[in-house]
């Protein structure tokens, strides 16, 4: 610590921060395309897109998790789509989506809260597809009990 | 205080602390909906809305005591009036109504976005006409005046809080695109500007309160923020692992998260080392208390406890627990609560034209509200590995799980109290300074 003058911090500190930010957004870029070249096997419908406007103006994740990330109040619902058996029969786990969402607040005691968000079918159907979608990402494997969360 | 144009910084301290309050009530409110789900009906008041109210608070309350942080460190350091008090008090007015209107927004389900971001387009683009009003009065400032590290290096974090706050603005379709730049805002705000503002403000504070060297303290400063940023940038990997990116960032994020803790380590021993190489003992016992404090509740709160789950193989089992609501509780705190904090400490006094005063109340308060936050922390981390233990190992679901967590949550609640009580107390040794107005004696002027 003796021997660093200040004026050499100093420029291992840029010069360092410059490097690192170049080397990260480098590989952000090549997440980027690996995430968009999965748009052609999994297409994001207008559906899908809308589904997603949905979950964020009813701000789920301020309960919910999606991929681990969000509040904790709520069960995680990446893979929810194949929880229900949606990729055995997608139309039985549309429909037992649907009236899921419609017995919210279950007013059960000592269970968690979800409020009845009185959506209409469109919007119930596009975050449906939407959930849909979020089911067919690599996770790498997460979550470790896929039947837990 | 030494230039006029530093009181600009009273309006932004009282209006951070009317936040933090704000802040704290509806973490109460949160916090008791986790013993009693019934206790509201989600349907006047769901979860959803306190935790958007509580983290926007929080946000919202550590940005304006970083505003006036600046706006009264500034002329110290450049030697000079700051450009513009005039446009300081009305971006602070902007500011504080935007986020009054924001809140009551939110109870009527005026809301939409991303978690931390759920704030509407127009108060978006508020947020950046503020960011702007802000950081041309303060470049011009420091353009003009004496230039030192400390102001380089504030200013530095405050540009890249406002240049990536714009990611805020891109929200793809795609939601591992999404989620990827999501943490443009917020990981390379709190893990990467955010402790550049951190680091200079609480090297501003050890300058004043112990007269060490400016020259010593800017080279530890560098070296801070540099491994700040060596890390962090390139840490941003550990939450990259489970969203649908690619594989390699487990070993990218495992890597780099491993040396995350050393900044923080690096602080703590710059606190202690410039104490102990200080001359003077300034008056202002608590507003020492708090600087040191919040290095070492920073250490432990996002140094050790973030290291805890931030490698691959851990996180792969943690991920998405109470842990890292532990986590995020004590590292807020000890980082960004805390310093702003030991700056108000620091600098109400002479805003007020006064020799420092209710030293012992600030104390006790220091102590009751760092042990309430600890004791939080330390309840979400019991309920994080036990959660652990059930979902991710055993495999038990969610819902099954939770209300075996509730002995925690109700620890964590008690925690809440505390903190609140501590804060009562804080609020009254900083904004009632008594009727008995001491004035400035002349040996307690600040060192140079």
């Amino acid at each position: 610590m003796e021997r660093l003058t200040t004026a050499a911090a100093r420029n291992i500190f840029y010069g360092g921060s410059v490097f690192f930010f170049v080397v990260f957004a480098a590989l952000v870029a090549n997440s980027y395309v690996q995430a968009r070249t999965m748009e052609r096997t999994h297409p994001i419908s207008a559906a899908v897109a809308h589904g997603k406007r949905v979950w964020e103006q009813k701000a789920c994740f301020d309960c919910h998790t999606l991929y681990g990330e969000g509040a904790r109040f709520a069960p995680e619902i990446g893979k929810v789509w194949l929880k229900y058996g949606g990729d055995s029969d997608p139309a039985a786990a549309e429909d037992a989506l649907k009236s899921w969402f419609a017995a919210q607040p279950t007013g059960v005691a000592g269970r968690h809260q979800m409020p009845q968000f009185h959506l209409s079918d469109a919007d119930l159907h596009d975050l449906i597809a939407f959930l849909r979608w979020t089911s067919s990402i690599n996770t790498q494997d997460w979550p470790p009990r896929p039947a837990a969360n | 205080m030494k230039y006029q144009s530093q009181r600009v910084a009273l309006p932004y301290f009282v209006g951070a602390l009317t936040i933090f309050t704000l802040q704290l009530v509806f973490g109460l409110i949160g916090a008791a909906m986790y013993v009693d789900p019934l206790l509201i009906s989600p349907n006047i008041l769901p979860f959803s809305v306190v935790r958007m109210i509580h983290t926007n608070a929080l946000i919202v309350w550590l940005l304006l005591g970083f505003f006036g942080s600046t706006f009264y460190l500034l002329p110290e350091e450049t030697e000079r009036e700051l450009h513009s008090p005039r446009l300081a008090l009305v971006q602070f007015w902007v500011f504080f109504a935007a986020a009054a209107f924001t809140v009551v927004g939110y109870l009527f389900g005026n809301y939409g976005g991303r978690s931390y971001l759920e704030q509407p387009m127009v108060v978006k683009v508020g947020i950046v006409l503020v960011a702007l009003m802000f950081l041309y009065n303060c470049s011009v400032t420091a353009l003009r005046g004496r230039r030192t590290v400390i102001t380089g290096i504030l200013l530095l974090g405050l540009w890249g809080i406002a240049v990536f706050f714009l990611f805020a603005f891109y929200d793809p379709a795609n939601v591992v695109i999404d989620k990827m730049f999501w943490w443009w805002v917020v990981h390379l705000w709190v893990e990467g500007v955010w402790e550049l503002v951190m680091a200079s403000i609480l090297a501003f504070l050890l300058i004043k309160l112990t007269g060490v060297d400016r020259e010593v303290v800017e080279k530890w400063l560098y070296v801070i923020i540099g491994t700040a940023l060596f890390s962090g940038i390139l840490g941003t990997g550990h939450h990259y692992y489970w969203i649908g990116a690619p594989a390699y960032w487990q070993w990218i994020g495992t890597i780099f998260s491993a040396v995350e803790p050393l900044p923080f380590f690096a602080m703590v021993i710059f606190a202690f080392a410039m104490v102990w190489k200080g001359r003077r003992t300034h008056p202002n016992g608590a507003a020492l208390l708090w600087s040191l404090g919040c290095a070492v509740t920073a250490f432990f709160g996002a140094g050790l406890l973030g290291f805890l789950h931030t490698l691959a193989p851990i996180n792969y089992y943690t991920h998405g627990t109470q842990l890292t609501a532990a986590h995020g509780h004590l590292s807020f705190y000890g980082a960004y609560a805390m310093v702003n904090l030991a700056m108000f400490t620091y600098a109400m006094p002479p805003l007020l034209g006064r020799a420092p005063y209710r030293q012992r109340l600030n104390i006790v308060s220091f102590w009751i509200l760092t042990g309430g936050v600890a004791l939080m922390s330390a309840a979400l981390m019991f309920a994080g590995l036990l959660q652990t233990h059930l979902e991710r190992v055993l495999g038990q679901p969610y819902m099954d799980v939770q209300p075996q967590l509730t002995l925690f949550y109700w620890i964590r609640l008690i925690g809440g109290v505390i903190t609140a009580s501590g804060l009562v107390l804080y609020l009254v040794a900083i904004l009632v300074p008594g009727r008995r107005k001491v004035p400035v004696a002349s040996g307690l002027v600040p060192a140079e």
